[in-house]
């Protein structure tokens, strides 16, 4: 889709520069013309400037798009006052780039998200989401979504009042984040929802909740990604009461995962404000999850913390117990020298100051199946339960000596996913 | 009998060409057409320039139950192409036939220029499903104009409690339609059910009509909820169903949230219970779930209805104002319910 030639009939119009009338009577040529000579090839492009009436002009082109065509977003900032959507299929939204073409949400009155896509096979792809009072950019049920070089922004800095994910897809198949960057979510930076078949890489998350969250959501990717300063690095969650639950099959390779010291900004309620400042990846009550090939640094709480659902729940189809990890070839910078979940002070004099960095609830036991072959000790906090309390714990050392080596399958997209940003 | 119709649309369109006002009527190849008409009079939906003499076959109705909508007045109307005939489904929900149209108009009272309508948003089910399209009234009142990409407009009201007050009334995007009125991921209507517009003799006119078989398949009836002879459970619960449950059931738009508010909903933690929250970010308020049965005051369902703040308020679209009384409804109705001591 990204290489594919600007066909000679593409209608390239500004909307500013005509009457609406005329502007109407070109569009409805244009579409008669296409109507005649019909076929794929004749996908149109959609030019939109910044300026006066950006809000009408913009949504204007992503209701008026055909299957095919590009949406171009010309370089500047374009001020919005309520949220945008896009409901149809096989579209491309393309900016001058994410510090070039900007939309602002600073003035928005109406939506719960800034961008909200509801179409299957769209890419997103080079422009910027600032200041959403609600989600950056949000895609629910569509399939084949692809964020390429994507910002998402909350200009103050980490704030509650931050809306709560930067790019949001949900309930959707094949997902596809790529050199996507996102600052100061009160939520998750990049979060990905109840979905399947999914890869997050090349990817930045800063100054955020989460930086990276996958939640139940089955057969992800991650890899490649920098989740620096948030409060924690990178989450891998399941909760009940969900359509979609029972998150497992997500590998977490090859990412920087450092320095995450930025104080819980999120709400209370949300189960990301039960994150301790200074964890690296947190994975709950998932199954068949991998972690291997890693940086981690300077992670206060803990580089691997991996338990179980801790909260009251009534959910009979839910489990809330963490099985079959598999950790191997982190590198281990230093962590749980200043552990920010209860009880963690206490244990880490008992630990002679410093927690193990890998530190497991324990619940399972060995039947729980974690392996690591890590170079680094693991605590396990030798709880019976998930939600057991903290200060019953029976701590100690654990040996996780199954086999730790990767096993789950290579997430593959869809061909035309990847080439859209080839 | 095609090639009458065939030359009836070439007379309208010879008609509309001539600039001369549409002949009277509704314009059935409008509705099932694939052309988007520009302005609301073309339809023929109504006799007047004001849209407030429905054409024959343009049938007026209310809702039991209806949406908050920034205390807007609105008019309803239903028109089924003769000889057709609406089924329901299990849920009680009016399948129109194609050819159907919805149109519901809406509008604020003012004592020195009588009835202001703003817009006109008309639902058309043609072949391909239905299509919604906003239609804008002009200053003059003499049309309505499609704006696809929605408009905003200032409003000054006054509200039912004697406070006047200014606001931004916005007028949703074709998508934003469908923000609603999304099931499955298709336009649906969202209103018409059999629960919702059973008010003793609306279903037996209908009938009458020929829109129904002979027989109207049984269903239950939602109150008014602003009937206060009526219990505040069946109150609270419809109105939650006409004002939240079209996004929030399995589904529809907010399948993922896990949160369903329908009418029939049984289980209580998808009705909210103890239920966590699971994206609502700041709209949490810092409470730990939808509903704190006893505890209105801790209720996320509260927070965001009281709230105004995109990002923060429910429902996400259509709402500028905090409706103090549906507000108050829906606290009675929480403060009523017996909590559980070992919950938190």
């Amino acid at each position: 889709m990204g290489e594919r030639p600007i066909p000679q009939s593409a209608r390239l119009y500004k909307h500013e520069e005509l009457e609406p009338p005329m502007n109407r009577i070109i569009a409805s040529l244009a579409a008669s013309t296409m109507l005649l000579s019909a076929g794929s090839a004749m996908a149109a492009n959609h030019v939109v400037t910044a300026g006066d009436d950006a809000q009408e002009r913009l949504q204007e082109a992503l209701i008026v798009a055909e299957p095919g065509d590009e949406v171009i977003l010309e370089d500047g900032v374009f001020v919005l006052t309520d949220g945008l959507s896009l409901d149809v299929d096989n579209v491309t939204v393309r900016g001058a780039g994410p510090d070039k073409t900007v939309l602002s949400f600073k003035e928005q009155q109406g939506a719960g998200e800034g961008l909200l896509v509801t179409s299957d096979n769209v890419v997103l792809r080079d422009f910027a989401v600032e200041d959403t009072r609600g989600d950056g950019i949000k895609s629910k049920g569509a399939d084949q979504i692809v964020y390429y070089n994507i910002r998402v922004e909350w200009t103050g800095g980490p704030k509650e009042t931050n809306g709560a994910y930067g790019v949001y897809p949900v309930e959707s198949e094949n997902v596809l984040v790529d050199s996507v960057t996102v600052i100061g979510a009160s939520d998750a930076g990049i979060y990905v929802g109840q979905s399947r078949n999914i890869i997050v890489r090349n990817s930045v998350a800063r100054f955020n909740v989460a930086g990276i969250e996958i939640e139940n959501s089955f057969n992800a990717d991650v890899y490649g990604n920098s989740a620096i300063r948030n409060t924690g690095g990178i989450l891998v969650f399941d909760l009940p009461n969900l359509p979609q639950q029972g998150g497992h099959n997500v590998r977490l390779f090859d990412n920087i995962i450092a320095e995450n010291d930025t104080p819980n900004f999120a709400p209370a309620g949300n189960i990301v404000a039960s994150v301790p400042m200074g964890t690296g990846v947190m994975v709950m009550a998932n199954h068949d999850v991998e972690i291997f090939d890693n940086v981690f640094n300077d992670n206060a709480s803990s580089n691997i913390m991996i338990i179980g659902y801790r909260r009251a729940y009534e959910d009979v189809n839910y489990n809330p117990m963490v099985r079959n990890v598999r950790i191997s070839d982190n590198a281990h910078g230093k962590a749980g020298y200043d552990p920010q979940f209860d009880g963690g002070a206490m244990l880490a004099q008992a630990f002679g100051g410093t927690l193990p960095p890998i530190v497991w609830d324990g619940v399972g036991g060995e039947a729980a199946g974690m392996a690591s072959s890590d170079n680094v000790p693991v605590l396990s906090l030798g709880l019976e339960t998930s939600d057991q309390p903290v200060e019953q714990a029976q701590p100690g050392l654990a040996s996780l000596s199954g086999d730790a080596t990767p096993v789950l399958p290579v997430i593959v997209l869809p061909e035309a996913m990847e080439a859209a940003i080839r | 009998m095609v090639r009458f119709r065939l030359l009836l649309s070439l007379l309208c369109a010879a008609l509309l060409l001539g600039a001369n006002p549409p002949s009277p009527g509704v314009h059935d190849d409008l509705i099932g057409g694939d052309t988007l008409p520009q302005s609301l009079s073309e339809y023929g939906f109504f006799l007047d320039r004001a849209a407030t003499q429905p054409a024959p076959g343009v049938v007026p109705y209310r809702l039991n139950s209806p949406l908050f909508s920034d205390y807007a007045e609105k008019f309803r109307f239903a028109y089924v192409p003769q000889g057709k005939t609406v089924a329901t489904d299990a849920d009680g929900r009016l399948l129109f036939p194609v050819g159907s149209a919805l149109i519901k108009s809406f509008g604020y009272r003012y004592e020195d220029q009588g009835m202001r309508l703003l817009e006109t948003r008309v639902l058309l089910h043609r072949e391909s499903g239905w299509v919604a399209l906003p239609y804008v009234w002009n200053e003059d009142r003499s049309d309505a104009v499609l704006r696809r990409a929605g408009k905003r407009m200032d409003v000054n009201i006054v509200q039912p409690d004697g406070q006047a007050v200014a606001f931004s009334y916005a007028v949703p995007n074709q998508n934003q339609c469908k923000g609603c009125h999304a099931l499955k991921g298709e336009i649906t209507p969202i209103g018409p059910k059999l629960r919702n517009l059973d008010d003793g003799e609306r279903l037996a006119d209908w009938q009458q009509r020929g829109w129904f078989g002979d027989t109207v398949d049984a269903h239950e009836v939602m109150p008014d909820y602003a009937d206060i002879s009526e219990p505040v459970d069946y109150r609270a619960r419809a109105y939650l169903d006409v004002n939240c449950g079209h996004c929030h059931n399995r589904a529809g738009p907010a399948s993922n949230s896990g949160l369903y508010l329908t009418w029939e909903e049984a289980d209580p933690v998808a009705l909210g219970l103890y239920k966590r929250p699971v994206a609502a970010g700041r709209g949490s308020g810092g409470f730990e779930f939808a509903i704190e049965p006893g505890h209105p005051e801790r209720s996320i369902l509260i927070n965001r209805m009281e709230s105004t703040d995109p990002g923060v308020a429910m429902p996400e679209l259509g709402r500028a104002l905090v409706h103090g009384e549906g507000v108050d409804l829906i606290r009675e109705w929480i403060a009523a319910m017996p909590g559980k001591a070992e919950a938190k």
